[in-house]
């Protein structure tokens, strides 16, 4: 058992007074009671618990929200091109008009306010599940509060492939709003589904999605955090990928004053793919934290955790990485890269590489580095004509462009890759 | 075109005097030569001449067209028509050489105020230019000489001039690391750029380059000085005589 976090335990009662156990059927209701007791063991998570020595979690464990001021991106809104289902969320609140109609969407979608008063329903075998099997070596005790509190989110069934993504929208409106979201997604047999995210959620947004990847499937996720200056947001993962499935997520992070993305991946199936990629641009009062546990426990699979920042006017990144190969999982390939450019001496980046491997047939390889920008490249660059600024954000996209080349579908690459060089241009000196 | 005065200049992080008084006016139409032994300071001022940072500037002047080049940023430069094909080519991984030549174009044609070249027009020239330099489809897409070989390099360097189209063309030692047959390739791409509104400033260690490209003028620099100035019979003096004989003769 791992040691316990350390946050003062008035500051869990704090945040626990200020939070009501939503109304559930039988098996909710067991699976947020559960949750409860991880919480209630661990605590909420404080700066002498390892994997939170670079970021402080007080502003996330608070029980009151700071506030964060709304902000107009004035943007298209991502996705746009995209075939797919929406399902709008404003400050965490389920917007049924400005949603599209889910029976139409193809695959099964409930929400958790309406399927958790049932007492019995398929998501009771992953709802808490994944998570509960998360919490170890190391505790995540932001999910377990999710799993308990958590009033709305989506649970997603796909039995074939899916005609169209889903699409989950953030919508911010209030400066001091508080969501929690918690979704399940099961990829069945053989079925391939799509799930995109966007918007800045809420002030502050704690969202957990759980998800099942069955032998043989296929899950997409591409999502698009940020945009609001004042954001703060914990987020995890928890995927299990069976024989022969893969998993794909891309995150793309832009602004926000606190950003915890955890991805918990567990490889169960032989032959199994798993990708957790991301890129995130900060300017100024940014800190952003990626912290990734791959899991290979079955013969044969690969995985890739693929992570860029770039960095500038006092940001910070964080990127805490594992891959740990469990006894028999042979023939693995693991591959783990982190990178952080520093635009300014400023701006920091600290990183934590971590392979633990009990198997003797695999190759595993990681590396992490931090640097500013190639002078010579920029001369060169610019001696062919390129204005300094110009030459500058191409070179951004250079580097971050092997993080963005996990993203698998080209329009949606191409989107992210549109929408970065817009920002980038934006933000010229 | 290109007129160089008294030029003095020294490395910015110590107290070393690279070019010590360098003399020297191309006009349109003309192509120099720059032959010296190593260390005599010509790639300084094929650098200096482009803008690249690390060099202070004492004393004298260097004009392309009565323009000041020196109180210009390199990409102002390279809008006032100056072209600097490197030594050395940089690598630049993550951006595709044909993205990379497009945003080189307009950026020039914008700061000319000129119009930028449709896709469809920029594809149909680079791809006529790209085939007289036996550059292929292939290398046109993959990032910025990443993985190319020596003379694919150079190749490429001479395409990105011909799409350029500057009025002034430094060439920094274009021939080092070519066979015979990539040098020959490299000196037709650069003699059909030749024309009358259009200098050339070749430097070179060799006369080898100077037999596929005819200069009309050759000067010998050494110790950061132009020492001796001819015409392309300086060359094949060079080449019997070594430097140290023409040194000993102007000395």
């Amino acid at each position: 058992m791992a040691a316990a976090p350390q946050a003062r335990p008035d500051a869990t009662a704090a945040r626990l007074s200020a939070l009501a156990l939503p109304e559930s059927g039988a098996w909710a209701a067991e699976a947020r009671k559960a949750a409860l007791q991880r919480l209630t063991a661990t605590g909420l998570p404080g700066r002498r618990d390892e994997y939170w020595r670079w970021t402080d979690p007080s502003s996330l464990n608070a029980a009151e929200t700071p506030p964060a001021a709304l902000f107009d991106a004035r943007e298209v809104p991502p996705f746009e091109a995209v075939d797919r289902v929406r399902i709008v969320f404003v400050d965490g609140v389920f917007d049924a008009a400005a949603s599209d109609d889910l029976a139409a969407a193809g695959v099964e979608i409930e929400r958790l306010a309406e399927a958790g008063r049932h007492d019995i329903h398929w998501a009771k075998e992953l709802y808490g599940v994944l998570e509960a099997r998360g919490q170890a070596p190391v505790p995540r005790p932001l999910a377990a509060l999710n799993t308990a509190f958590a009033p709305d989110g989506v649970l997603i069934r796909a039995t074939a492939r899916a005609a169209k993504a889903i699409s989950l929208v953030y919508l911010h409106n209030s400066e001091t709003s508080d969501a929690i979201l918690h979704h399940v997604v099961k990829v069945e047999t053989g079925a391939d589904l799509t799930v995109l995210e966007n918007g800045p959620a809420a002030a502050r947004f704690n969202k957990v999605m759980e998800v099942e990847v069955a032998d043989g499937a296929a899950f997409h996720h591409v999502r698009l955090q940020g945009r609001d200056h004042e954001l703060r947001s914990a987020t995890h993962i928890f995927a299990q990928v069976g024989e022969g499935a893969s998993f794909k997520s891309f995150t793309l992070t832009v602004n926000g004053r606190l950003t915890r993305n955890e991805a918990v991946v567990e490889i169960v199936g032989d032959g199994a793919v798993a990708h957790v990629a991301g890129a995130s641009v900060g300017d100024g009062d940014f800190h952003h934290d990626d912290t990734v546990f791959v899991t290979h426990d079955a013969v044969g699979c690969e995985s890739r955790q693929v992570f860029k920042k770039v960095l500038r006017n006092g940001a910070t990144g964080v990127f805490q990485g594992k891959i740990l190969v469990k006894p028999g999982a042979q023939k693995t390939d693991g591959y783990q890269i982190s990178q952080s450019l520093l635009l300014d001496e400023a701006s920091q980046f600290f990183a934590k590489p971590e392979l633990e491997i009990y198997a003797d047939d695999v190759k595993c390889s990681h590396g992490s580095t931090s640097g500013a920008l190639d002078d010579t490249a920029l001369f060169y660059l610019r001696s062919r004509g390129l204005p300094e600024a110009e030459a500058t954000d191409l070179l951004v996209l250079a580097f971050l462009a092997e993080a963005l080349d996990e993203i698998e579908e080209e329009r949606l690459r191409e989107e992210i890759r549109m929408r970065l060089e817009g920002w980038l241009r934006r933000r010229r000196k | 075109m290109l007129e160089i005065k008294n030029l003095h200049v020294k490395l910015e992080e110590e107290d070393k005097a690279i070019l010590k008084g360098v003399e020297l006016s191309v006009d349109a139409g003309k192509v120099h030569a720059i032959m010296g032994p190593n260390g005599s300071g010509k790639s300084t001022l094929s650098y200096v001449l482009a803008g690249r940072e690390g060099y202070e500037v004492t004393d004298g002047s260097a004009t392309l067209d009565g323009k000041d080049l020196l109180a210009m940023a390199p990409e102002e430069r390279a809008a006032a028509g100056l072209f600097l094909a490197f030594q050395y080519p940089v690598e630049i991984p993550g951006v595709g050489n044909m993205t990379f030549l497009r945003t080189a174009v307009n950026a020039q044609r914008k700061a000319r105020g000129q119009e930028e070249m449709s896709a469809a027009e920029f594809l149909k020239v680079i791809r006529e230019k790209a085939k007289a330099l036996n550059i292929d489809a292939e290398m046109l897409k993959r990032p910025v000489n990443v993985g190319f070989s020596g003379g694919e390099k150079k190749r490429n360097e001479i395409l990105q001039m011909a799409m350029l189209e500057p009025s002034m063309c430094i060439l920094d030692e274009t021939d080092s690391g070519l066979d015979v047959d990539a040098m020959r390739l490299v000196a037709e791409g650069v003699n059909a750029l030749r024309d009358a509104g259009r200098g050339f400033l070749v430097i070179t260690h060799y006369q080898r380059l100077l037999n596929h490209i005819q200069p009309d003028v050759v000067h010998i620099m050494a110790d950061g000085r132009i020492v001796k100035t001819g015409g392309p019979e300086l060359a094949l003096e060079v080449e019997t005589q070594g430097y140290a004989g023409i040194l000993a003769e102007v000395a």
